[in-house]
């Protein structure tokens, strides 16, 4: 019974002058656990003791300087690297990949490479900061773009050819292009290609590390926008890598302040940026530049 | 009836670690009470603390102690440990801001800006397009700026798609941080007209407004910060 209800007289139809308010529903479901997590390659080298949680539609950007420990983190975080104690967990949609003893639920490193291989296939999506790293630069752009849905088990050549084309629009290449290989685009033509190849097969989880970086200014607006968008139209929960405050402010909702190797401070990316709590946090804060 | 916010004796103080460790208090003890339909606008010389008391309030600035509650017809909710991602759904639904300054994305024309809080609850791009160009309309924003990123508007033109993107959304609270500082006569009276209808549909509306006139046609009552200094002029002395 609502608060109207019980204040209006015995007998008479309650009246709402106003709309009940309802309080929102502010559990959204976990996508990633991450518990303890190290892997050091010396004193302060690597990261240390790491734990967080990602819900599903965040973008969380890890920010902090070089060897920080972030780029680490991120590769244990996509699968590539074991870490040397603790633990990641996925909750993943298909239920298949999920452990024999948990329904619903996966341990990255518990579980063997063909398991981690095929979440990279069917769920996850990885962004590398070169784009040579994730791309096949020999072969034509359509089949870039083609060979994560042939992955999947996409054979049919017009369908293929179709979401190429497709996607080389979304990420504004011109789709005159499709049979170019990726050593003739310009530096931010390959990082928009090397995106078409990760979302075409619409991964509910992506990793970038540093995915503007090395790009011109002009270039890396141009690509930001286009994140931003493709981020909220395919509902993508992303984890960021980067250096660059401006680009954390842009695109993540909430950011992890990494310093040797540990989490120094976490909060909603606005909160960090203007109320900064550790010292490092306000160093970094205020040693950006604003033209 | 139960006000919609209620906040009880805040405290906010900046620690500057770069800076030996100061701890500048800006807010001492700040309660108040904000009801469905009702305009509060904060007053007192600039630096006292009312802007600080928005970021607050959208999460923006942490709290040091005290708190922030919302209360719904099915319950409350303590904003100050709210857990960092509830807070997107907060900001999405319940907590509008229209600031002073637009934060300029390069590349997103006028219009989407104002499109944005909608296309985030998942509404239809044509119905979204349609509000925010009602909205830019009534504002008298030139439809040759709307395909435009707002970078290089004018103050006044940039305030007028800020107020847009503010009040597109309709949220229960609505910040507002001088939405009238730099717009002529015409558009001021169309932001007080908006307040009103604001008002009039139960949004609670908590606001910074230096200019008298509108202060006068849109505030139901005014609280003067000045009492919750003490805090800042009794610790400068300890400095």
């Amino acid at each position: 019974m609502t608060r109207s209800v019980l204040e209006s007289p015995v007998g008479e139809k309650p009246v709402l002058d106003k709309p009940v308010l309802e309080r929102p529903d502010l559990d959204s479901p976990a996508l990633l656990d991450v518990e303890s997590i190290t892997r050091l390659y010396g004193p302060g080298k690597g990261c240390e003791a790491i734990d967080f949680r990602l819900h599903a539609g965040e973008v969380l950007g890890i920010v902090g300087e070089s060897g920080s420990g972030k780029s680490t983190l991120l590769r244990i975080l996509a699968g590539l690297e074991a870490p040397d104690a603790g633990r990641v967990t996925y909750y993943p949609l298909d239920r298949s990949l999920s452990d024999h003893s948990r329904e619903g639920e996966l341990d990255l490193y518990g579980i063997g490479d063909a398991r981690r291989r095929a979440l990279l296939r069917l769920e996850w999506g990885l962004v590398h900061q070169n784009p040579r790293d994730g791309l096949r630069m020999g072969v034509s752009a359509g089949a870039n773009i083609g060979e994560r849905l042939m992955a999947l088990g996409d054979r049919h050549y017009g369908q293929l050819r179709a979401a190429g084309c497709d996607w080389m629009r979304q990420v504004e290449l011109d789709a005159e292009r499709i049979d170019d290989a990726p050593q003739t685009f310009s530096g931010g033509m390959q990082q928009r290609l090397q995106i078409a190849r990760t979302l075409v097969t619409r991964p509910r989880l992506v990793f970038m590390d540093e995915p503007t970086g090395g790009l011109d200014v002009s270039v890396q607006a141009r690509l930001l926008d286009m994140l931003r968008t493709l981020v909220r139209q395919l509902g993508l929960s992303v984890v960021l890598v980067t250096h660059d405050l401006a680009v954390a402010r842009l695109l993540s909702h909430r950011l992890l302040v990494m310093r040797q190797g540990r989490v120094v401070e976490a909060g909603l990316t606005d909160q960090i940026l203007d109320d900064p709590q550790h010292a490092y946090s306000q160093l970094l804060v205020s040693s950006v530049l604003t033209p | 009836m139960k006000a919609l916010l209620t906040i009880e004796k805040l405290h906010k103080d900046f620690v500057l670690h770069g800076q030996g460790g100061i701890a500048i208090k800006v807010m001492h003890d700040l309660s108040l009470e904000l009801h469905r339909g009702e305009c509060l606008v904060l007053a007192g010389r600039s630096g006292i603390g009312k802007s600080t008391l928005l970021k607050m309030l959208h999460g923006n600035y942490l709290a040091e102690r005290g708190s922030i509650r919302i209360h719904f017809d099915d319950g409350l909710l303590e904003l100050t440990d709210l857990p960092t991602h509830a807070w997107h759904r907060v900001r999405r639904d319940v907590v509008g801001y229209v600031s002073q300054f637009l934060r300029v994305v390069p590349r997103v024309s006028a219009r989407e800006v104002v499109m944005e809080p909608l296309l985030a609850r998942g509404a239809y791009a044509q119905d979204a397009r349609q509000r925010a160009e009602t909205l830019l309309a009534r504002l008298n924003l030139p439809e040759r700026l709307w395909s435009l990123p707002p970078g290089t508007f004018s103050g006044g033109e940039q305030q007028r798609v800020n107020i847009a993107e503010g009040f597109i959304g309709e949220h229960p609270l609505l910040l507002l941080d001088e939405p009238t500082a730099s717009l002529d006569a015409t558009n001021r009276d169309v932001v007080v007209e908006m307040i009103s209808e604001a008002k009039a549909r139960g949004c609670a509306l908590l606001g910074i407004c230096h200019d008298e006139d509108v202060r006068s046609r849109v505030a139901d009552r005014l609280l003067p910060l000045d009492e919750h200094l003490m805090a800042r002029t009794s610790s400068q002395e300890t400095f």
